[in-house]
């Protein structure tokens, strides 16, 4: 059996563990409070802007736009957003799998990191990581999302990527987050999660200029609504994992300092028990 | 009479609910040009190019710098999707002025390097934020 001291040392560690674990929770619980309305009040602006573009490419059904068809280069682009910090559970580690675990081969793949553990985790893996964005992961803004989406898209209209990629983590509620793998380009109608026959405005829309022109000038700010989303929401997912995570490791301390008190306490006992055999054994054998 | 003049106009941004009322008129630049729209428009998708975007209420006008988005007008309602909005009492005029002589200055000494686009839409873009205010 473990020494008193021992086992009154291991508990003093667990429960300071379990402090830190608490304190992780409580801030985690505010952030994800903040984060949280932040990707209720970006809902409105991106269902707007996947209705627009969702009845304008049922009607441009025959254009050949770039954006619609991609082009040959195998290569993919892949948005990684993970988080910069660890210690929220499985949360880096799901999105990563989902690229690293997919049917992407590893030479075709181009990573633009957001999020240092992603970034780290990908160049560890031996993946082309040319660019970092982990300094915007924190509380996203817009502007950085465009500059995101600037790059990429660059990248699309040069040719140098055929397809890109966003993997990030959906947040469902609270207590679910969905690791999501989602094309952005080519914008693809039919994956466009199913809500094709929504009523159709019975008055056909005109675009000023053009389809094509609009097109070309909509799909980018499409784009960036779809990554401004998902960073805010990753945000959120992050928290919320966070959370989870240290919940469960402050309630896991809780139950092992439990244990430990019990044993504590046994040994105690036993302690006692044993100086008390001694001491009477002691004064038999005197008298 | 009221009732049948006005429509409903949403201004969405990226990072909030920028505007929701009924409103009689909504004025804004186009990539076209200045439009003006009434109720009973015919449906029709426009992008926006940076400009003063006036709103005229029953009880009044009101007023905000526009710098980029579309906007969907249908008879009954126009919802425009910004991607940067703000209100005159969100601009700060000084930095606007620096930014419009920056810019200009840019665009007159057109030498090859200068990115002509962009400078004429930081400008386009001062302009509207100064125009706002005035």
């Amino acid at each position: 059996m473990a020494s008193m001291r021992d086992i009154k040392r291991r508990k003093g560690s667990i429960q300071s563990t379990q402090q830190i674990t608490k304190a992780m929770k409580l801030v985690s619980t505010v952030k994800l409070q903040r984060a949280k309305t932040r990707a209720e009040q970006t809902q409105g602006y991106f269902s707007a802007m996947y209705d627009t573009v969702q009845a304008m490419l049922s009607r441009s059904g025959n254009i050949n736009h770039p954006y619609l068809k991609g082009s040959e280069s195998p290569k993919k682009l892949v948005i990684l957003v993970t988080s910069n910090r660890g210690l929220a559970g499985g949360y880096n580690s799901n999105v990563i799998k989902l690229v690293t675990q997919g049917d992407f081969k590893k030479e075709d793949v181009i990573v633009v990191a957001v999020g240092k553990k992603g970034k780290d985790a990908m160049k560890r893996y031996g993946y082309d990581v040319p660019y970092d964005f982990s300094d915007i992961v924190e509380s996203p803004q817009y502007s950085d999302a465009m500059q995101l989406s600037n790059i990429v898209l660059n990248a699309f209209a040069k040719g140098e990527v055929g397809e890109i990629y966003l993997a990030y983590t959906h947040f469902k509620n609270t207590v679910v987050h969905v690791p999501t793998l989602m094309r952005l380009l080519p914008v693809d109608k039919a994956g466009m999660e199913g809500k094709q026959e929504t009523e159709k405005s019975p008055i056909p829309m005109n675009y000023e200029p053009d389809d094509e022109e609009a097109l070309n000038l909509i799909i980018p700010k499409y784009v960036t609504s779809l990554i401004f989303g998902g960073l805010v929401e990753a945000a959120a997912s992050e928290n919320g994992a966070r959370m989870q995570a240290m919940d469960s490791a402050t309630s896991n301390a809780e139950e092992m300092i439990d244990k430990l008190t019990l044993q504590y306490n046994r040994a105690r006992q036993g302690s006692i028990t044993q100086e008390l055999t001694e001491i009477i054994a002691g004064a038999q054998a005197i008298s | 009479m009221a009732e049948e003049r006005s429509f409903e106009l949403e201004i969405i941004t990226p990072e909030r609910s920028f505007y929701k009322n009924m409103v009689t008129m909504v004025e804004f630049n186009t990539t076209e040009g200045q439009i003006g729209v009434y109720k009973n428009h015919i449906p029709m998708t426009v992008i926006i190019k940076p400009g003063v975007l006036t709103i005229t209420e029953e009880e009044g006008k009101k007023q905000a710098a526009l710098h980029a988005g579309f906007a969907t007008i249908l008879q009954e309602k126009v919802t425009i999707l910004a991607e940067v909005i703000e209100w005159p009492d969100e601009i700060d005029l000084e930095r606007a002025e620096s930014a419009r002589t920056r810019a200009e200055e840019r665009l007159r000494a057109g030498d090859a390097a200068t990115d002509i686009v962009r400078a004429e839409t930081a400008l386009l873009r001062a302009m509207a934020r100064i125009n706002t205010i005035r």
